[in-house]
């Protein structure tokens, strides 16, 4: 199957298109037809009005599933993501509560607190030599058991200030809703760092062999660290647009994100042992989950349905194009 | 046990480090815990510590099998929830129908573990991705099965099952012991077993080795669904009801990775047992109970449980110390 694709990518696509990862093509091939699938169901889903708030909701995954595909390109994997996301959405709202001073560093403050969770994720991963998966699953727990003794079990001030609100709901261009600019600033400095820094260069290279990238003097520990760094910081800012969203921090709001937000880099054609993969690919990824969970509901099917379909697509869409090549 | 030279000692002793270590963390936990407990060791106390672990045990031991084979298995929380839900349909009535339904609930997760092990395998997909993605699918099922908690179990048989044999020994126990025996111990040390070790020690040569690896991860996915089965059936014998718990679904699946780290299986592969497992699982239970006798806030369970967790991990990374050449880092 996969020698079959590469061979016709050879012999028949002209050049200018040969460099398209089949990946995203098919990833936004899904959403287009998942578009014209639902608009015959109903033309609202055509409408730039619905189009738009499914990139507002689409934001929130989106700046998380930046993160993620940092740490996923290294060949790690980032499991802290629901609390991280929590714990930055209420850092932000608790900071809220210190007056004015306390509402202009709110936003600032729970990004920090995430960079911070990052950064012992990373220092685990990169200095200690710990698994990912198991560190950060550790992270996870230890973070879930601060905010549970932090808020006493129930939220105490948890009320997100008008910044926040505005970061995630508010309008700084006409019609373009402020979470997407947010997903959109962000996505830009991604797309700078992997493609035109080293640290982008060092993230690939790391991801295929991180041997080799050592042997041709990569500082591998400070770029893996950098990484968990970047991808704390993003799942908080994550967590404060939607505290701003919902206009309130509370508890497992994160836990929706952690597979999703997987799920989405995976199935943008980034390889989940790292080393390979385009962001546009994990924006494609974004925006199929978010579309193929906003139609699932508007068709009104029930939960069960929407996760046994949920399933069976991505199944389905790795099947096409995420095997492994033979041994 | 035939009689056995030091060296043979000494070598059985670093193939079985992990679980002893895991054995070890856990009695000591387990003193710590009944000699400050108000009641003292009494056969109540014990089955009631018992009850908590059997379930994580259970589920710790699938974990166990797919781990082993340099995979993970993330869809193991959600086939007991699955089956958990199944078995509040279908172990009722007489004892036949009862008998059926058993048997029903755990060739249920034999396919589920089945499907996992065909795609992951033949479909040649990444383990992590695909058991997301099915984890997603038995969800679904549980949720069309149970869209509201409710139904019931036959309750003699539960009974039977969560009581104590001769008044001492929980039954919940006996048939984690039993179900190492029929289960763990003829698949570790079939050819099967062999295979499944050595693809996860290192794929490419069990393949030049012509091992059959190919059946022996087969085998292991399918037998991780079967033990998730029989964790989700104690499951509906403790609880009495079926219900499609997205979070506790989670947890399972997350804790059951910490157990099986605690038990010393190496999540890199072709290292660790299911018994390692089986205790990993109980030592991780014993710390939630510790807190309780000590009279803590129930508030600091989750981040106590957190530390101990971390701190258990810390511990693997003390072999880096060792290392001399700085390339074996990067393994």
């Amino acid at each position: 199957m996969s020698e079959d694709a590469s061979y016709m990518r050879q012999s028949i696509i002209p050049v200018r298109l040969r460099s398209v990862d089949p990946a995203v093509a098919i990833a936004f091939g899904c959403i287009i037809l998942l578009l014209l699938g639902g608009s015959i169901y109903s033309s609202n889903f055509l409408s730039p009005d619905y189009l738009l708030q499914q990139l507002k909701v689409a934001s929130f995954l989106g700046v998380i599933a930046t993160g993620m595909m940092m740490v996923i390109l290294l060949g790690q994997i980032d499991l802290s993501v629901p609390w991280v996301v929590t714990a930055g959405a209420m850092m932000a709202c608790a900071a809220t509560a210190y007056g004015t001073a306390g509402s202009i560093v709110a936003i600032p403050f729970g990004i920090l607190c995430g960079a911070a969770i990052g950064a012992f994720n990373g220092a685990a991963v990169a200095y200690l030599r710990i698994p990912s998966m198991i560190i950060t699953l550790a992270t996870n727990a230890v973070v879930q058991g601060l905010m549970v003794v932090y808020t006493g079990g129930f939220a105490p001030q948890d009320a997100a200030s008008p910044a926040m609100r505005f970061l995630a709901t508010g309008y700084l261009i006409p019609a373009i809703p402020n979470g997407v600019l947010v997903w959109l600033v962000t996505g830009i400095l991604t797309v700078f760092l992997l493609t035109r820094t080293t640290f982008g260069r060092s993230l690939y290279a790391i991801g295929n062999r991180e041997r080799a990238a050592y042997m041709s003097g990569i500082d591998t520990r400070r770029i893996t660290l950098l990484a968990f760094v970047i991808s704390g910081a993003l799942s908080a800012l994550g967590g404060v647009l939607l505290a701003g969203y919902a206009s309130k921090a509370s508890q497992s709001m994160g836990d929706a994100y952690l597979l999703p937000s997987i799920a989405a880099v995976v199935l943008g054609g980034t390889h989940v042992l790292g080393g390979k993969g385009s962001y546009l690919g994990t924006v494609a990824g974004v925006i199929l989950i978010t579309l193929l969970q906003s139609i699932l509901s508007v068709m009104q099917i029930e939960e069960a349905g929407r996760q046994l379909i949920y399933g069976a697509v991505i199944v389905c869409m790795l099947l096409l194009y995420g095997r492994q090549k033979l041994a | 046990m035939s009689a056995k030279s030091p060296s043979d000692w000494r070598f059985w002793y670093v193939q079985h480090k992990g679980t002893l270590l895991a054995a070890a963390l856990f009695l000591v936990m387990f003193v710590i815990y009944v000699s400050n407990h108000p009641a003292g060791f009494t056969p109540n106390v014990v089955q009631t510590a018992s009850k908590k672990a059997t379930l994580l045990a259970f589920v710790a031991m699938a974990q166990c099998f797919v781990v082993i084979t340099a995979g993970i298995d993330l869809s193991a929380g959600m086939i007991l929830i699955l089956c958990n839900c199944l078995a509040s349909w279908l172990v009722v009535g007489t004892p036949l129908q009862t008998g059926l339904g058993i048997v029903a609930v755990l060739l249920t997760g034999l396919a589920c573990g089945l499907l996992n092990g065909l795609i992951i395998i033949f479909g040649r997909l990444q383990p992590i991705v695909t058991t997301i993605a099915t984890s997603a699918i038995f969800f679904g099922l549980a949720l069309l099965l149970r869209p509201t908690p409710g139904g019931s179990v036959n309750e003699d048989l539960a009974d039977a099952f969560t009581s104590k044999l001769f008044g001492i020994f929980p039954t919940s126990l006996i048939v984690l012991a039993l179900t190492i025996l029929i289960i763990w111990v003829p698949f570790s040390r079939s050819v099967l077993g062999r295979a499944a070790y050595a693809a996860g020690s290192s794929e490419n040569a069990a393949y030049m080795s012509g091992m059959p690896i190919k059946r022996a991860k087969l085998a292991a996915y399918a037998l991780a669904g079967l033990l998730s089965a029989i964790g989700g059936l104690y499951l509906t014998f403790f609880s009495y009801t079926g219900e499609a718990a997205f979070a506790s679904g989670n947890a399972y699946t997350l804790y059951s990775i910490a157990a099986v780290v605690l038990g010393g299986v190496s999540l890199a592969g072709g290292k660790g047992s299911a018994i390692g497992a089986v205790f990993g699982a109980l030592a991780f239970r014993t710390i939630g109970d510790l807190l309780f006798v000590f009279d803590l806030d129930p508030l600091w369970q989750p981040l106590f449980q957190g530390i101990v967790l971390m701190a258990a991990i810390s511990i693997g990374c003390i072999g880096l110390a060792r290392v001399r050449n700085r390339l074996e880092w990067f393994q």
